[in-house]
């Protein structure tokens, strides 16, 4: 095959080594070579293990000449946040917490790409235990926006959109909690799902916020978005929230859902904040799908101004409990200079962890604290039940929603040093965690400055096949995706 | 001024599961340190914990055995502080929705003398949850070092309500609990290995008051006599408080059963907010009639049901029946041994007396008896039928407790059944002994009955003690009707 190997989508690169045109082991390669040259602007990764990955590349190749390929996966580097556990390799969360922590065992979604064959493929850099929206949040320094390497990728999977944007992986996998997937996927110029909470287990993610979290694919395409959901989702007895539905071909459903839809314009999301440009490139594509034969319908979703507020009691009471194991007793940092135990915990954990997650912990302290827990947790609980109920009343109207990702392009690294303004970047994708829902972001333009901006399509809980169909449509209408950043 | 107690009691029942609550891994005790422990229970990154439903199956059971209402779900809490013992610096438990409501642990009281059975009581319970046992610290002069195969034990807190007003009465509840919690098969209930566990709530008031007064929580409470003490001495101390003037400070005191002393811990003040919120890993579980009803049909008739049932159905004697019910395995041998011999009573009596002397003397158990419930039926009858005298029926059971043969086989082997006896030469050495005695036989035609055994005696010698003594009895009789 031609050159550039690692910007080719899954589903071109797997008819190569179908075909026998290509290697896993000439792929690996190539995605190694590139990663090593762009890396040193990037910094996608924490840490990649070469040797490793090219013996799960030779490992496919062997399974192919015994004609025992295990599918469209096969082969094919695919990199982790480094916060999904791959036995035998580092797991830090992108914190000091855990920068010597190496995880004895696989999470369920690692275990599904090994079965599918893919190569796992290094480290990918985030805001230090996913609290963040640029990446910038990392303990072991930022990742660049390979776009413009003085501006942000978005967060907290930042690693994982900038490498894929880069060509340091054919596909990636990250974690999105308010956002975390989508809004990178945006600033990036790739494709970033977030599934229906539940439809791909959470056993070997380290928790943020358990009820929010849910991992999800950054791909090139749609339809490589169709082929690694398929691979990682699924009922997990592992973990009790996983959702027991049975898993479509979302690739083949790519072809067979034809619409036309009914999509609906939450007008909550087009207020002020939003980014002209943004608005401009949202509003084209309405104008696609409203020249595809798609019925554009405006839909409330009146409690929608609530959802930040609702986020941070929840997403940070939920992650002052799940921190609370990292603690220096057992793994992960240890303060030398402790004196008793109560010490230890302080020091350990005032030197392993960052400003944003103290800040996290101690927010999410407070509102679960005696006497708050009323006033704060439990009053967001209702409101996330409203919250959850303005989207499905949307769906008695419509099959899914269209809004921007993120209400700006890119910004520059360091720019947003006040950490409200920097919550705001998750303004349109919130919600969606809230209510548990699929949600899409798929490049739809560019800025003058040159760049992406992201579309965000919503979609009914468990109706990942007609969302993916959904941005199928529009990607097969334009050409974003072929576009290449100057690295 | 005379005083009144008034005692809660906290229980901590780990429950016997192969593997623990929320994990796979084994659960046990006297392994190597650390070796039950997997990703799950050392809570590393990532892991997500799995309800093993034998544990829900346990406490369900539990909860049916004393009368509780069962919660149609089962939901789970998180019980935040940061410890070493607790690997996630938070315990999975049930905060507002315990799986048991309500209940009531049936207690007796010392009887005036231990023939006589005492007065029963009631203690109400107020809830019973389900949780996760924590690890166990091991401090050295410099350091300590933490054993994590305890974590994540499945672990039932039973909560009575503040009704117990003695510490007889709390040893009687923590009798009848342990028995309950054997019996059901949920706990082995050794307090040694920490598989029960105690903490009482104790305040004290003036006879006739109602208001409660300031309560003191006694911990460390590790064997149930040491629980006997230790509230008998806290209850004697609050007293002694007040009647210096001196008043009730609510803390938390820690009992050493050793040397009978209490120290204090930590005042109310430093009491733990634990923020408890919804498990959000945990999804709750429906506890539908169907799944009662299946722990329903596993449920066994308890020790004082039972004990009601042998003094009803078999006639047993109370003392008879207070040894033999509180062991399930010892009452179910009872029961076989009695419906096999026709003889309760009997059957109890060699059960109770000899058996459990030989099983204790051999340092065995009743399960590694070769004596079976047949080898007790066997013998009861063969005395009944006058083949065995009981003299001879101690040195056949000796020998069956060590051989395990049958009673039969023993008599015929070592000829200790009694002689059969030619009809006709036992009616003469009868007529002898009562020509023999003019003063007894006057006395038994005057209705003295047991002057008959004043003509036993010359007749058993004249047998050389091999005569069947029923045969003796029914002999004389019939003489001494004829005259």
């Amino acid at each position: 095959m031609s050159s550039e190997l690692f910007y080719r989508p899954i589903a071109e690169l797997a008819s190569a080594l179908e075909a026998k045109q290509l290697s896993s082991i000439e792929l690996t390669r190539a995605v190694i070579e590139r990663t090593k040259a762009v890396e040193p602007r990037v910094h996608a990764f924490n840490s990649f293990d070469e040797g490793d990955a090219l013996k799960q590349a030779e490992a496919s190749d062997a399974r192919r000449a015994r004609g025992e390929a295990r599918g469209v996966l096969d082969g094919i580097p695919v990199a982790l946040k480094d916060v999904i556990a791959v036995e035998g390799q580092p797991l830090t969360a992108s914190s000091k917490m855990l920068a010597n922590f190496v995880s004895p065992y696989d999470a369920t979604v690692t275990t599904k790409l090994k079965n599918a064959g893919a190569v796992c493929w290094g480290r990918l850099n985030l805001d230090e235990f996913a609290m963040g929206s640029s990446t910038e949040n990392s303990a072991f320094g930022p990742t660049a926006n390979p776009w413009d390497t003085t501006r942000v990728p978005g967060g907290s999977s930042g690693g994982s959109a900038a490498a894929l944007a880069a060509g340091e992986a054919i596909a990636t996998l990250g974690s999105d909690t308010g956002g975390s997937i989508r809004q990178p996927a945006a600033l990036c110029g790739v494709v970033g799902l977030k599934p229906t909470y539940g439809l791909v287990s959470r056993f070997g993610l380290i928790a943020f916020a358990s009820s929010l979290d849910q991992i999800g694919p950054f791909t090139r395409t749609v339809e490589d978005a169709a082929i690694v959901l398929g691979a990682i989702a699924g009922h997990d007895e592992r973990d009790s929230t996983s959702f027991k539905a049975t898993i479509p071909d979302y690739r083949a459903e790519l072809v067979t859902r034809k619409g036309p839809w009914k999509l609906g314009i939450p007008k909550e999301y087009f207020g002020d904040g939003l980014d002209p440009e943004v608005g401009a490139a949202v509003e084209q594509a309405i104008a696609f799908y409203r020249a595809q034969g798609c019925e554009i319908k405006e839909v409330s979703l009146p409690h929608t101004q609530y959802c930040l507020d609702t986020y941070y009691i929840i997403a940070t009471a939920e992650a002052s409990s799940n921190l609370a194991r990292y603690d220096g007793i057992r793994y992960g940092h240890r303060s030398s200079e402790a004196k008793d135990i109560v010490d230890l915990y302080f020091k350990s954990r005032a030197e392993g962890f960052g400003a944003e997650v103290k800040r996290r912990i101690i927010l999410g302290t407070y509102v679960l604290s005696s006497g708050y827990y009323d006033a704060y947790y439990g009053r967001a609980q209702k409101v996330r039940t409203l919250i959850r109920q303005d989207f499905l009343n949307a769906y008695k109207e419509v099959d899914a929603l269209l809004t921007p990702t993120s209400p700006v392009p890119a910004f520059k690294l360091g720019e947003k040093s006040d950490p409200l303004a920097m919550y705001l970047c998750d303004i349109y994708t919130i919600g969606v965690n809230l209510a548990g829902l699929p949600g899409i972001s798929v490049p739809c333009g560019f800025t003058k400055a040159g760049l992406p901006i992201g579309l965000q399509l919503i979609g009914q809980p468990f109706e990942e096949a007609n969302l993916l169909a959904i941005a199928n449509t529009y990607e097969r209408g334009h050409e974003w995706a072929k576009k290449r950043p100057n690295l | 001024m005379n005083y009144e107690a008034v005692i809660g009691l906290e229980v901590h029942v780990q429950v016997k599961t192969r593997s623990k609550i929320f994990t796979s891994v084994g659960a046990g005790y006297g392994f190597e340190p650390n070796t039950l422990t997997d990703p799950v229970v050392l809570a590393l990154p990532g892991v997500l914990p799995v309800m093993n439903k034998a544990a829900l199956d346990a406490i369900i059971k539990a909860g049916l055995l004393l009368g509780c209402d069962i919660a149609p779900v089962c939901k789970w809490d998180r019980k935040q502080y940061f410890y070493p013992d607790s690997p996630k610096n938070y315990q999975i438990s049930q905060y507002d929705q315990p799986i048991c409501l309500g209940g009531a642990v049936e207690i007796e009281l010392p009887g005036p003398s231990r023939n006589v059975m005492g007065e029963h009581k009631k203690i109400p319970l107020t809830r019973i949850h389900l949780e996760e046992d924590v690890g166990k610290l091991n401090h050295g002069a410099t350091d300590s070092l933490v054993d994590y195969n305890r974590a994540g034990t499945p672990l039932m807190e039973i909560v009575s309500e503040p009704a117990l007003h003695t510490a007889e009465e709390a040893y009687a509840y923590l009798q009848s609990l342990r028995a309950t919690m054997i019996y059901g098969g949920i706990s082995d209930c050794d307090m040694e290995k920490g598989q029960l566990r105690c903490d009482a709530n104790i305040s004290i008031r003036p006879v006739g008051e109602t208001k409660l007064g300031t309560k003191v929580e006694l911990k460390n409470l590790n064997s149930i006599s040491f629980v006997r003490d230790g509230i008998a001495h806290e209850i004697k101390r609050q007293i002694a408080v007040l009647e210096r003037g001196g008043t009730i400070v609510q803390e938390t005191r820690d009992y050493d059963g050793m040397t009978g002393t209490s120290q204090s811990l930590r005042s109310k003040e430093m009491a733990h907010d634990y923020r408890y919120f919804p498990d959000p890993d945990l999804m709750p579980v429906v506890v539908d009639e169907e799944w009662k009803n299946r722990i329903r049909a596993e449920c066994p008739e308890l020790p004082f049901d039972k004990q009601r049932r042998f003094i009803d159905t078999y006639q047993l004697p109370y003392t008879l029946t207070s040894v033999l019910v509180w062991d399930r395995e010892l009452a179910d041998y009872f029961e076989e041994a009695a419906k096999l011999s026709g003889k309760p009573q009997a059957a109890g009596n060699w059960i109770v007396n000899d058996l459990l002397r030989e099983v204790g003397n051999a340092k065995s158990t009743l399960a590694d008896s070769k004596v079976r419930p047949a080898h007790i039926a066997e013998l009861v009858k063969l005395i009944d039928s006058g083949t065995v005298l009981t003299n001879a029926a101690k040195e056949i059971f000796v020998e069956m407790f060590a051989s395990g043969e049958m009673p039969g086989v023993i008599a015929d082997k070592r000829g200790l059944k009694a002689t059969p006896t030619d009809a006709g030469e036992l009616e003469q050495w009868c007529r002898d002994a009562i020509a023999g005695n003019a003063k007894a036989l006057a006395e038994f035609k005057a209705g003295k009955d047991s002057a008959i055994n004043a003509f036993k005696g010359p007749v058993m010698k004249a047998a050389k003690g091999k005569a069947n003594p029923k045969l003796v009895d029914e002999t004389l009789r019939k003489i001494l009707a004829e005259i």
